[in-house]
């Protein structure tokens, strides 16, 4: 058993970083996207600053602008799965977590496949539940968008029941291996199931006996309402957006009360805002060094397909360094991009580009900086006290239950966190110096499963 | 271009003279504890730890030891150990796997040479799927990766995926369905692969742009199971192309462990599959008379398709050697055969026998034309160990292989880094 500890631990993870503009590729400090030892060298550094795990994104599309691939940010990225089962040979203890999509993919072969790198891990493995319902990404597969936007819930909901039910199947002993006996297996025909609902008609055996984890840690990702309800009902843990202090006690609180609802602890989902950083020695120098990284992470490109996205127009023929656009965004379905998370969530774009001119014509920024400034998504920024502190006090005042740190540099961008932050929290005594358990359910301080017992009745 | 580093030897084989020749290529093929259904109870095998992390590293680093040119992967989406549409009902044979990609990925970073095959199902995983799969292997690997195609005929398999059903009687007709299915599979993963050209990623800062857009490329495929439209989410892998391998079973038991392939007295259309979508296959003759039959119906399909890319043909043969302790093959075989209840039976050629006797066979057959040979051991580690001690430096002391340079697993297999197939055509000499 673990010692007792005085204070609420701060749970820390990382986000490889890449296809979005958050990542800084014009640096002469960025390495390779795509080749594996960028993948090693960032697991190795967030594992050496004792993390709870790693976090990989998912897109089964790439992004489009205009009907035309979006090139000015990062594109491309490898198969979620067989990078975390190689870092599994190359880290011992950090989590492994991946997004996998619940809308083209099949619970059969998803759960055969967290079961593998559950057990190629010796029980680190975590899936972050995501659902779409696009056709733009449908085109990529054989069913094609087959599914109502209004369906992807309860497809999501009963697809992590399906993965559920099949890695469940294999009790815990049903690998004998008794040589002198001549017994594999403790009863025949291991993995039976049977499960029939509005998304699935499936029935058989499932083929991986039961993991050090028994199933992977969930993730949910969604900020909606039906989303929040997913995540109290069935995930471990959520990864969502940083916000203001209240913003996210409001959040955390809103969890906590559903999660009473479904019947389950308070604490039993983890709530992990994806945070960017800057720090340097002041804070003078750190705001400094951000408001570099925000202009790095805006090109004059970039400024003009960002705004793009929240005009819904062409602006193709706007001046990054000249004033806004003068006419009002064009509110609805968005027209200009495709396969992007981000502009779905934009439900308020008259509002918002109110905020834009208003906040250019105070400061007298162009659109670059306005998109620059206004569009950025830096939160902890400053010395590495500060930054501590701040950590500190969104955990202690249960806006979250830690955070997901998101570099904006590849392969070293953890550096400048690991090496300052951790040891100040190590010190403060609220973030390991050794990892205590194995797995990651531990890491994250989650009860253990509950027994197998036929969850599910056909 | 980077073209094969290996050393070619020059054999005379008796009926065609003189003539150049890649050294015999070996891969090993890996499953549980071996191809025997009594292997895990051998005292070699760890027996409770066939599920680990610790199990297919220490396989894969004594095979890449070893000097292999590659290892395959065994899987399936259903227990084994059955007739292909039934239930065994038995206790005592190792039931369950490990998906074979993931298995691969997790053993590449702890090997330096070998090639690394998994095989996967094209009848229910999608084909967008399987290419970034197999080309982030070939990143993790460093350019090692291979893929083994396979079609999944069974009703069980079927019943956990929901969206299809499978006549429990299978037809001829049924598998060129499946075949032809698997064909465009393979044509779909290949372009995706191809998608990104080498050099699409420019990183041009005064422009902002990450990839050059014109260098991606759709590969708008549509056929007459599905439609796939592209580009890849993943770059263009280190090899361009990995290595895909396709078995061609003469004939199929259901109950060898490897039966993903039905029953058929005609090899004819796994062959033509494999002319089409591999660059090795593997073909399983019982004895020296079917290895020629069935070199020649390769030939014969290649060029039937018009195909002009070399073909590597390997020979599966079951491996079942003089046993750790000096216990001669025949009585070991026998022994295990009594452990199971029935003797081992296989869609490849069994050898039972000593090394020595094994050495001879393989230089043997490969004097008739084969490029090398696919071993599936019947114990793991026991009978790779005896290849690797015994079989592996006679072969090479034989002048008939080397073991492999550092490289990729094309270079293993003297197969050039192909031209990406949607290159841009550029005006050489003109300045941009």
């Amino acid at each position: 058993m673990t010692q007792p500890r005085p204070r609420k631990q701060v749970h820390l993870a990382a986000h490889f970083p890449g296809v979005n503009n958050t990542t800084v590729w014009s640096d002469p400090a960025s390495g390779s996207q795509i080749e594996f030892d960028s993948f090693v060298r960032f697991a190795q550094d967030a594992e050496a600053a004792r993390f709870d795990f790693l976090f990989l994104a998912e897109g089964l599309r790439l992004r489009e602008q205009h009907g035309r691939i979006y090139d000015l940010d990062v594109v491309g990225r490898p198969d979620t799965f067989t990078v975390l089962a190689a870092l599994a040979g190359v880290t011992e203890r950090i989590g492994l977590t991946g997004t996998i999509n619940s809308t083209f993919n099949e619970p059969y072969e998803v759960a055969r496949q967290f079961a593998s790198l559950d057990h190629l891990s010796d029980g680190r493995s975590a899936w972050n539940v995501v659902t779409s319902w696009d056709a733009f990404t449908g085109e990529n597969f054989r069913r094609g968008g087959y599914l109502g936007q209004d369906q992807r819930y309860e497809r999501a909901r009963l697809f992590l029941d399906a993965v559920t039910t099949l890695v469940d199947s294999w009790p815990e002993h049903a690998v004998v291996a008794d040589q002198a006996a001549g017994r594999f297996l403790a009863e025949a025909d291991p993995g039976r199931f049977t499960i029939s609902d509005s998304q699935f008609d499936i029935a058989g055996h499932f083929d991986v006996p039961r993991s050090p984890q028994g199933r992977p840690v969930i993730f949910q990702a969604g900020d909606s309402d039906a989303g929040r309800d997913f995540a109290a009902a069935s995930a471990d843990a959520i990864f969502t957006r940083h916000g203001t202090l209240e913003a996210g006690q409001a959040f955390t609180a809103d969890i906590r009360a559903r999660l009473t609802r479904f019947g389950r602890p308070r604490d039993a989902v983890k709530v992990l805002p994806a945070t960017t950083f800057a720090i340097a020695d002041t804070d003078a120098e750190a705001h400094e060094l951000a408001a570099g990284i925000r202009l790095q992470q805006v090109s004059p490109a970039t400024a003009i397909m960002l705004a793009e996205q929240l005009w819904n127009r062409d602006l193709s023929d706007l001046d990054p360094e000249g004033p806004l656009p003068d006419v009002d965004p064009i509110v609805g379905e968005s027209t200009v991009a495709q396969g992007r998370a981000s502009v779905r969530m934009v439900t308020d774009q008259l509002e918002t580009a109110q905020r834009w001119r208003a906040a250019a014509a105070e400061h007298g920024w162009n659109l670059r900086r306005t998109v620059a400034e206004m569009g950025n998504r830096q939160h902890l920024i400053g010395s590495p006290a500060t930054v501590a502190d701040l950590i500190e006090r969104y955990v202690d005042s249960d806006a979250c239950d830690g955070f997901i740190l998101v570099p904006h540099l590849v392969p070293g961008g953890l550096q400048a966190f690991t090496e300052t932050v951790v040891p100040l929290l190590q010190e403060r005594g609220v973030h390991r110096t050794e990892y205590e358990g194995t797995t990651l359910r531990e890491h994250l301080g989650l009860a253990p499963l509950q027994r197998p017992a036929g969850r599910r009745t056909a | 271009m980077p073209t094969t580093g290996r050393v070619v030897c020059r054999m005379d084989d008796g009926t065609h003279g003189q003539r150049q020749r890649l050294p015999m290529l070996l891969g090993i093929a890996l499953d549980g504890a071996g191809w025997h259904a009594a292997a895990w109870r051998e005292p070699g095998v760890v027996a409770d730890r066939l599920f680990s992390a610790g199990h297919w590293v220490d396989l894969a680093r004594r095979a890449d030891a070893a000097g292999f040119e590659f290892l395959t992967l065994e899987d399936g989406l259903g227990l084994q150990a059955q007739p292909w549409n039934a239930v065994a009902g038995r206790t005592d044979r190792v039931a369950g796997r490990l998906d074979a990609a993931l298995v691969a990925a997790r053993i590449a970073p702890v090997t330096s040479r070998i090639g690394l095959v998994p095989a996967t199902s094209v009848t229910h995983t999608e084909p967008f799927h399987l290419s970034k799969s197999i080309a982030t292997l070939d990143f993790v690997s460093r350019g090692r990766a291979g893929w083994r195609p396979q079609v999944s005929p069974r009703p069980a398999e079927a019943a956990h995926f929901g969206r299809r059903t499978m006549a429990a009687e299978l037809t001829d007709a049924a598998v060129t369905e499946l075949l032809d299915e698997a064909g465009d599979a393979v044509e779909v993963v290949r372009r995706l692969w191809d998608s990104w050209e080498d050099d699409a990623e420019i990183r041009d800062v005064a422009t902002g742009r990450f990839i050059d857009r014109d260098r991606l490329h759709c590969v708008d495929f549509e056929g007459r199971f599905f439609s796939v439209r592209g580009p890849s989410i993943t770059p263009r892998p280190p090899q361009g192309q990995p290595v895909v391998l396709a078995l061609a079973h003469a004939r199929v038991d259901g109950r060898s462990p490897s039966s993903l392939v039905p029953r058929s007295d005609d090899s004819s259309a796994a062959v033509r599959f494999a002319v089409r979508s591999a660059d090795v296959v593997a073909i399983t003759p019982a004895d020296a008379v079917q290895l020629r039959e069935l070199l020649d119906l390769v030939a014969q399909e290649s060029a039937a398709a018009g195909r002009t890319a070399p073909l590597r043909v390997v020979a599966d043969l079951v491996v079942l050697l003089d046993g750790p302790d000096g216990e001669p093959a025949a009585e070991r075989r026998a022994r295990l055969d009594a452990a199971d209840g029935s003797p081992l039976v296989s869609d490849a050629a069994i050898m039972a026998g000593s090394a020595a006797e094994l050495t001879d066979r393989l230089t043997q057959w490969w004097g008739s034309g084969v490029d090398g040979f696919r071993l599936r051991p019947a114990v793991l580690p026991d009978d790779l160990d005896t290849l690797a001690r015994s079989v592996l430096p006679e072969l090479a002391r034989r002048g008939l292989r080397t073991d492999p340079a550092p490289g990729t697993l094309r270079d293993h297999l003297g197969l050039a880094r192909p031209e990406n197939r949607y290159r841009s055509t550029v005006d050489e000499g003109v300045p941009a």
